[in-house]
């Protein structure tokens, strides 16, 4: 799958096995013992934050599940 | 005026495996509509639950009248938002998606609620809820229509997108338990 910045596809997927890995053979089982991808994580982070402002693209001031509040629970 | 859906799915496999499928879904046969996909936040909480955001682009494909309309909704893509909670305690994976652009439109917002089932741990329900609205005067009713259509078409393709994910770690069948529009 490609990232929304075209030169950070690479950093992307790289960041995405780590991830993977970690969240099934470490998350899940509730162990807790570090993240093996934080570098990782800020290398990918550091180029696709600058393609988001680069388009022009307006998620930064959106809230965390922000337009869940006003739902009711299922 | 809001359009609201909701459907409830029995999935026969284990809640681990759904949510490790969940951050693996893309690309698959039934996801060429979805151009990007990126992590931009994600944070584990002090009580241990994992919270996310994506950041999805898609094409936006209309119905021809609807592109005659308003050309100017032609040329840029759909930003959606997907955030998600995922509690490895409670066994649960909520997830909430809407999109940024196109909003005067129309806005689609869901909330998937993926729940290891308590009585039998091999199965995960899944609730789907969404609700569709539009801005336009005048068009309001077809355009919900349409987004209903839409969306309904798209949760088949997602489902499919899933258990093809899933098929990669696991064999699945789904089930539709119950399914309600309003």
């Amino acid at each position: 799958m490609n990232s929304v910045g075209e030169g950070c596809t690479d950093l992307k997927r790289e960041y995405d096995q780590c991830f993977n890995r970690w969240f099934a053979e470490k998350f899940l089982k509730e162990d807790r013992s570090g993240d093996p991808c934080t570098e990782m994580f800020k290398k990918y982070q550091h180029c696709v934050q600058k393609a988001i402002k680069e388009k022009d693209i307006p998620i930064d001031s959106v809230e965390f599940m922000g337009p869940n509040k006003e739902k009711p629970d299922s | 005026m809001v359009k609201y859906f909701s459907n409830d799915v029995d999935i026969r496999t284990t809640w681990d495996h759904v949510v490790s499928a969940f951050w693996q879904r893309y690309p698959n046969p039934f996801s060429t509509h979805v151009l990007t996909e990126d992590v931009v936040f994600r944070e584990v909480t002090a009580d241990q639950q994992l919270l996310s955001r994506r950041l999805l682009t898609k094409t936006n494909r209309m119905p021809r009248w609807a592109e005659f309309l308003f050309p100017s909704n032609l040329s840029r893509s759909v930003y959606i938002v997907e955030d998600s909670v995922v509690d490895p305690v409670t066994k649960s994976l909520t997830t909430y998606t809407w999109n940024l652009n196109h909003t005067t439109l129309m806005t689609v917002e869901e909330r998937c609620v993926f729940q290891e089932s308590e009585d039998r741990p091999a199965f995960t329900l899944l609730r789907r809820e969404a609700w569709i609205s539009s801005g336009v005067y005048g068009f309001s009713r077809p355009i919900q229509e349409f987004g209903l259509a839409r969306f309904k078409s798209n949760q088949v393709k997602a489902m499919k997108g899933l258990e093809y994910a899933l098929s990669n770690l696991h064999a699945v069948r789904f089930e539709t338990a119950a399914e309600k529009e309003k």
